[in-house]
């Protein structure tokens, strides 16, 4: 096809182009030329080139209708970039488009055959076949996935750096048309700082194109005017190409241009969001150059072309007349101009087209529009005269054009409103769509109010202006007190109230993004789904791109009137954030994920140590060649039980408890008895859930008689610091919690040469056996840094954790490495660490424990006190030691060493029954044999029995149920 | 091009097959009522009428059929549950559903696309081991695979352990699968009707009347109803409809949201979840991506959406699949999870006699709707609750014999 080329209107026309900036682009393989300013749409309209899209379903050729960005039918694919608007996009030079959902061509679509099969899939299709025979719709399903979806994602794409940026404003202003406009002039003349956002790249908004019943000239004059107050007035930001998608509780709304989402909290909220005209209804009312006035007159105004040579133009209000009367000034009048009423909106203006020589016919409507080949474009329409209920009478007849303009009324753009609270409702005095319960704190402006006289629009604005300031604590002037009209669209009717001619031969359609049309709604009431939220469901109607905003209002009468039902009062479909759809990466941002290092973190690094994760921190798994893993942590094991270990253990939470009531507190936080607690003690530390479930465990040190450290597991410790400050205020105790987790980093240096390494250290701490027994606590100072010193042995070694500020910590480190340098001191991981602890026995919460573990199943019962009056969990422990216990933590040995050795969490059986699982499993370079800890039955953990352990690839091996701990039983080698 | 359709498109005049009947008056009496058109209400009255030929049965929905959490979950299907007890229940509910679309002469366009749990720790991976375990002793098809069989399953993933949670294996469940949500209620929906149960749409209950410990009957905003047995399926309301009913559940509501994606030609077969980035997504028939995190972190009743949700989802979903950028973002909703303290349904007897309880569905309704319906409509028709159901019951909590089901995910989709 060789198009026209790119063919304007003279200038005035083209408000928006440069046309001494043309730029070459390409479409469908096709090189165009267009003008800097234009949109992909409009460029492509310039040359004649309608038809952008397939639909998905039928496959029918269809183009861009608004013209403002509004619809999916003119979705194109820009390289990797699916789903882009075209009449959104602005034009750049080389520009690469392609349509998207099309088999073969845009032109030559072989998924055109779908639509021939219309007949043969009424509404919800897909819902009544393909599954007979049984087995039979994953076949189908993989056809239908085929042909399902619309633009193509590339698994090439590079991530994109978005950012993020918070806004605060006193009175936020969406839209900068003539209603936003004057209510951001109006807000900010009261003082207040407002933020006026628009999705255009001028603000303006219909000003730039409509002419309100009156001369253009006189619309550039207001605009001009408002515009030039905008530039002069101080405290209105503006934001241009930037939409707000949505609008959050206490007035939180979502804002993104290209390249950023900004986050505005504003303290009130103007809505002018405008409105959006909505389609005829009739046979072939899709086909690529049938459109609404306003994309029209977007068309000619800001972009300087037309749709058509021989163009009809049909309405049933003033807005059509306007069209008529650009297009005669423009010098490409209609061939034929209908007014769809019994009288003339405007006889003057019927009689002066009729003197131009213009065809005009009063009471006609078109009934359908004829398609040219390919159904590419249009090549006529049928019209036919209605009566006074719009029911067509007398014979049809044909008329010759390639282009359809039709002006029978908007919807409001009130989605926004709709996510802050409100609902929109059918009112029938205005035939459209009126909002209903809208929170104190948001107004709104203009169309989005079915006001449409430039005069009253103006004047809405500055009274939502003033309302908005007065309610941010701006003392506005008097228009504040002004009352919004309740309903100001008093003036001559906008929207037609029916403006729907079915077809028996059908594709009248509703819905444009998902092909639906008015039997398809038939037929969906008629399947039983009279609910227009189930007819929604059902046909998919308002479910695509657009999300209803061409097609709800439609939708919402032909189903109420299949119904018999009254309009009035009738609420249309949920209208649910984004206003439009948001790219992923302008949500996601820059990639903020936390990460948590210790002091020592690049001196691990530096000695070789691989890095595992432990909930946001990176610990050292082991020090060395990941070929030599194994070797590396019995060597770290051997350290620790015959010389000595530094193990980071910075991960540790720590939470400082203080006041009258610590003691106390911690009574009721934990299942041990703190009060009695000595100063200069640590005690264990294990906590419960309200159900008595194992949650976290750690170690209390009592510093004073009102303070203590407490520590809690790495994963841990935000949870329980949380539930510690709810207890709190639940509890109202004399007690102050502060999280220190990121203040002080810890070591454990443990091992029988520990106390010499660290006797060798500078300190005012006695380290000696008299004067730091086992279990005492001190405060001191190490090598200049305050220190809280702990003498606790999880790997069960004569061993000290030292909790210094993290400033020190790295220096403390390497004092002890370089104390213990001679006398075999190695820094070690938690790999070591796991296989030590599990020798001595002792648990790791989250491991050896479950989301259901009481205190007594995994041999805690002595940390558990009776005496108290209560504890969280407390109650439901009491309640549980009267019912028989169903399993019970025990050690084992494998009774066949050298065979196969099971993994965590394979099960444990009695039979076939399921009665554990294994939870942690090691081989022991201490003892020289597979040791583990497991779940199992109450009678079988009973030392020396016998069970089954299942292995994952199945067969099963058989262990022996032991007393813990496996190493030093007397306890003798942390006293040393 | 199959035959029904054929027939269809021959015919002058289109055929309607109504799924719900027309609106007609509400009797004063029926031996069961059912508060709540979800998918569970409907499907229990479809098992009442067709298992125990109770069909003096009436639903009651307040707002629209199946306009609950019914529309608003994300259609996941598995049964690679933790528990004996919950896989056992789920792997049920998954057998119904493979011959539900023929049975109910609908096409739920259920999907077997296979479920990976992402394992991005080692203390996941021991989590997804044990699941794994469980399930193979029970015989449901579930196996821990590392990254190469993650990358055959899935090459879309980000795989490198360049990224901040690497992936180091998953936990697959082949029988993994989505579904038309809507279409399983309206198929229900149809097929209880066919046998003679009635639904009625905006009829909600304002009132439920006790004697005794007995239930004595209902009221409504259409006026008294008298029924034999009641049941309550309303989640999201769980709690709000029991109180009514004189007994406490031990639910927190606490909103769970979820989002779609524009529709995108199909790049994407498995559904994957990853526990450590809360995020859980897979494409549907109409090439859109379906996507949800983890609940909340509050309780609330309304259905509000957030940005945050938005904000922190995609960003887990670029660092899953970093191609993704240039997706958009659709619609995002929310539901309320009824959210029990073991994360495990509450079934059967309540303390209040020929009252039936089915809540506790936090975010694991959809899947369970079968099986529900079919052993909910046993134990009201013989007054017995079944094994399958005994460890859901509401007493396990006063003896504090709760189903381990919390260990299993944080996001337990």
């Amino acid at each position: 096809m060789s198009g026209p080329g790119n063919i304007r209107l003279p200038e005035p026309w083209g408000s928006c182009i440069n046309r001494h900036q043309p730029l070459a682009f390409t479409f469908e393989g096709r090189r165009y030329q267009g003008y800097e300013g234009d949109t992909l749409a409009s460029a492509l309209a310039a040359n004649g080139q309608l038809m952008i899209s397939r639909s998905f379903k039928y496959h029918r050729p269809r183009g861009a209708f608004s013209f403002s960005g509004l619809d999916a039918n003119a979705y194109v694919q820009v390289l990797d970039r699916p789903n882009v608007c075209a009449d959104n996009l602005p034009l750049a030079e080389n520009l690469e488009a392609q349509s998207q959902n099309v088999w073969g061509s845009l032109r030559r679509d072989r998924g055109v055959l779908a639509g021939h099969l219309a007949r043969f899939m009424p509404v919800g299709f897909y819902y009544r076949a393909f599954f007979r025979p049984k087995g039979i719709w994953p076949l189908w399903e993989r056809l239908f996935r085929r042909s399902t979806g619309l633009g193509r994602i590339s698994e090439q794409t590079a991530p994109a750096e978005c950012d993020k940026q918070y806004l605060f404003a006193d009175v936020a202003v969406i839209g900068a048309g003539p209603a936003g406009l004057s209510a951001a002039l109006a807000a900010a003349q009261a003082g207040a700082s407002v933020l006026l956002i628009d999705d255009a790249p001028a603000p303006g908004g219909s000003l730039n194109y409509a002419r309100f019943q009156r001369p253009r000239g006189e619309v550039e004059a207001i605009r001009g005017n408002l515009i030039q107050q905008l530039q002069q007035a101080g405290g209105i930001r503006v934001l241009k190409n930037a939409t707000c998608t949505g609008w959050f509780a206490d007035n939180w709304l979502s804002i993104h241009d290209s390249k950023r989402l900004y986050k505005l909290r504003a303290s009130q909220v103007i809505a002018c969001t405008g409105s959006v005209e909505q389609p005829m209804v009739f046979r072939n009312n899709d086909l690529p150059g049938i459109l609404p006035a306003s994309g029209m007159q977007r068309l000619m105004r800001m972009y300087g072309t037309r749709p058509g040579h021989k163009m009809v133009v049909v309405t049933a209000n003033l807005e059509g007349y306007d069209v008529a009367r650009d297009m005669v000034e423009a010098g490409v009048p209609p061939v034929l101009f209908m007014d769809m009423n019994q009288q003339p909106v405007d006889a003057e203006c019927i009689a002066w087209l009729n003197s131009r020589g213009i065809e005009t016919l009063t009471g006609y409507t078109v009934r359908e529009a004829l398609a040219g080949p390919g159904m590419h474009s249009v090549k006529g329409v049928e019209v036919i005269e209605i009566d006074g209920r719009g029911t067509p009478v007398g014979s049809a007849r044909r008329v010759a054009c390639d282009a359809l303009i039709t002006s029978v009324g908007y919807a409001p753009l009130a989605q926004l409103l709709c996510h802050a609270g409100g609902q929109l409702i059918y009112d029938d005095t205005i035939h459209s769509l009126k909002m209903v319960g809208c929170p104190d704190n948001a107004f709104a402006a203009g169309s989005v109010r079915h006001c449409y006289e430039l005069e009253a629009v103006l004047r809405d604005g500055e009274i939502a202006g003033s309302k908005a300031a007065a309610a941010a604590g701006f003392d506005a002037h008097s228009m504040a007190k002004a009352r919004q009209q309740e309903d100001p669209g008093g003036g001559p009717a906008v929207n037609h109230p029916w403006p729907i001619y079915p077809h028996k031969k059908g594709k009248d359609f509703v819905d444009f993004d998902e092909d639906q049309t008015v039997a398809d709604l038939e037929n969906a009431v008629a399947d039983g789904f009279e609910h227009p939220e189930l007819a929604k469901r059902y046909s998919t109607t308002g479910m695509g791109p657009s999300q209803g905003r061409l097609s709800s209002l439609n939708a919402l009468r032909i189903v109420q009137r299949i119904n018999g039902k009254p309009l009035a009062g009738t609420a249309v479909t949920t209208q649910r954030p984004p206003y439009k759809p948001v790219p992923f990466s302008l949500l996601a941002g820059r990639s903020f994920q936390p990460e948590r290092l210790t002091p020592m973190h690049h001196w691990h690094l530096q000695q070789h140590a691989v890095m595992m994760p432990a909930g946001l921190w990176q610990r050292p798994a082991y020090y060395g060649r990941p070929v030599q893993r194994d070797v590396q942590i019995t060597t770290e094991v051997n350290a620790v039980r015959q010389k000595a270990g530094l193990i980071d253990v910075s991960t540790l939470g720590g939470i400082e408890v203080r006041g009258p009531d610590a003691a106390e507190f911690l009574n009721r936080m934990y299942t041990f008895t703190y009060s009695k607690q000595e100063i200069g003690r640590t005690r264990y530390l294990l906590m419960t859930d309200e159900a008595g479930s194992v949650i976290d465990d750690g170690v209390a040190f009592r510093l004073a008689e009102d303070y203590f450290y407490v520590t809690t597991t790495t994963t841990g410790s935000d949870s329980v610091y949380r539930s510690m400050l709810r207890r709190l205020s639940e509890w109202r105790l004399e007690v102050d919690v502060v999280n220190v987790t990121s203040a002080y980093a810890a070591m454990n240096i443990a091992g029988p040469n520990a106390r010499e390494i660290v006797q060798q250290l500078e300190s005012d701490i006695d380290f000696s056996r008299g004067a730091f027994p086992y279990l005492a606590g001190r405060q001191g100072r190490l090598c200049g840094a305050q220190v809280l010193a702990m003498r606790i042995g999880f790997v069960g070694e004569l061993g000290y954790e030292l909790h210094v500020p993290s400033s020190s910590a790295l220096s403390v480190w390497q004092e002890l490495m370089r104390a213990g340098e001679n006398i075999g001191l190695l820094p070690v991981g938690v790999e070591a660490q796991r296989i030590l602890r599990l020798e001595k026995g002792h648990i790791i919460v989250g491991q050896d424990t479950d989301g259901l573990t009481f205190p007594g199943e995994a041999g805690l019962e002595w940390a558990v006190s009776h005496s108290k009056d209560y504890f969280i969990g407390g109650p439901a422990i009491s309640h549980m030691k009267e019912s028989p216990a169903s399993r019970r933590l025990t050690g084992f040995l494998l009774q066949e060493p050298g065979g196969p050795v099971p993994d965590e969490c394979h099960l444990v059986l009695s039979g076939e029954k399921i009665t554990g699982r294994v939870t942690s499993v090691a081989e022991s370079p201490t003892l020289g044999q597979v040791i583990g800890l497991a779940y199992v039955a109450p009678e079988q953990a009973v030392a020396g029995t016998e069970f089954e352990i299942k292995l994952g690839r199945g067969g099963r091996v058989r262990a022996r149920a032991t007393t813990l701990p496996f190493y030093d039983a007397e306890n003798l080698r942390q006293r040393l | 091009m199959p035959l029904g359709l054929l027939k269809y498109g021959f015919r002058n005049k289109y055929r309607g097959q109504r799924y719900f009947p027309a609106e007609a008056p509400l009797r004063p009496s029926y031996d069961v009522v059912i508060i709540g058109g979800g998918g569970h209400g409907l499907a229990c009255a479809y098992y009442l009428a067709r298992d125990w030929g109770i069909t003096n049965v009436a639903v009651l929905e307040k707002g629209w059929l199946a306009s609950g959490n019914t529309a608003r979950n994300t259609t996941i299907i598995r049964s690679n549950y933790l528990t004996p007890e919950g896989a056992l229940f789920y792997e049920e509910s998954l057998e119904l559903y493979r011959s539900l679309a023929n049975e109910l002469g609908v096409n739920l366009m259920y999907s077997e696309r296979g479920h990976l749990t992402l394992a991005h720790t080692d203390a996941a991976i021991r989590t997804s081991r044990w699941r794994a375990e469980v399930n193979k002793h029970l015989g449901i098809d579930s196996e821990l695979i590392g990254p190469d069989e993650i990358a055959r399953l899935c090459p879309q993933l980000d795989l490198s352990d360049e990224v901040r949670y690497p992936i180091l294996g998953a936990l697959y469940h082949p029988p993994g699968a989505i579904a038309r949500h809507d279409a399983v209620a309206w198929g229900y929906a149809r097929g209880a009707m066919e046998l003679g149960v009635e639904i009625h749409q905006q009829t909600e209950v304002t009132g439920i009347e006790v004697r005794n410990g007995r239930l004595a009957g209902l009221e409504t905003n259409r006026g008294t109803v008298a029924a034999g047995k009641v049941l309550q399926a309303v989640a999201g309301m769980s709690s709000v409809v029991a109180r009514m009913a004189g007994f406490k559940l031990p639910i927190r509501s606490i909103p769970l949201q979820a989002c779609v994606s524009e529709p995108l030609k199909p790049f994407l077969d498995p559904i994957i979840v990853s526990g450590s980035l809360h995020a859980y997504i897979s494409q549907s028939a109409r090439g859109e991506l379906v996507m949800g995190g983890s609940t909340d972190p509050y309780p609330l009743y309304s259905t509000r959406s957030t940005l945050d949700f938005t904000e922190g989802l995609m960003a887990h979903m670029l660092e899953l699949f970093p191609f993704l950028g240039k997706a958009s973002v659709m619609r995002q909703w929310a539901g309320i999870a009824d959210m029990t303290p073991d994360f495990s349904p509450v079934m059967g007897l309540t303390p209040v006699k020929n009252y039936y309880v089915d809540a506790g569905w936090g975010t694991w309704g959809f899947k369970a709707t079968p099986v529900s319906g079919k052993r909910m409509a046993e134990t009201i028709a013989t007054g017995e609750v079944p094994e399958l159901l005994k460890p859901f019951e509401l007493e396990r909590f006063y003896r504090l014999q709760q189903v381990g089901e919390r260990g299993a995910a944080s996001v337990g989709h």
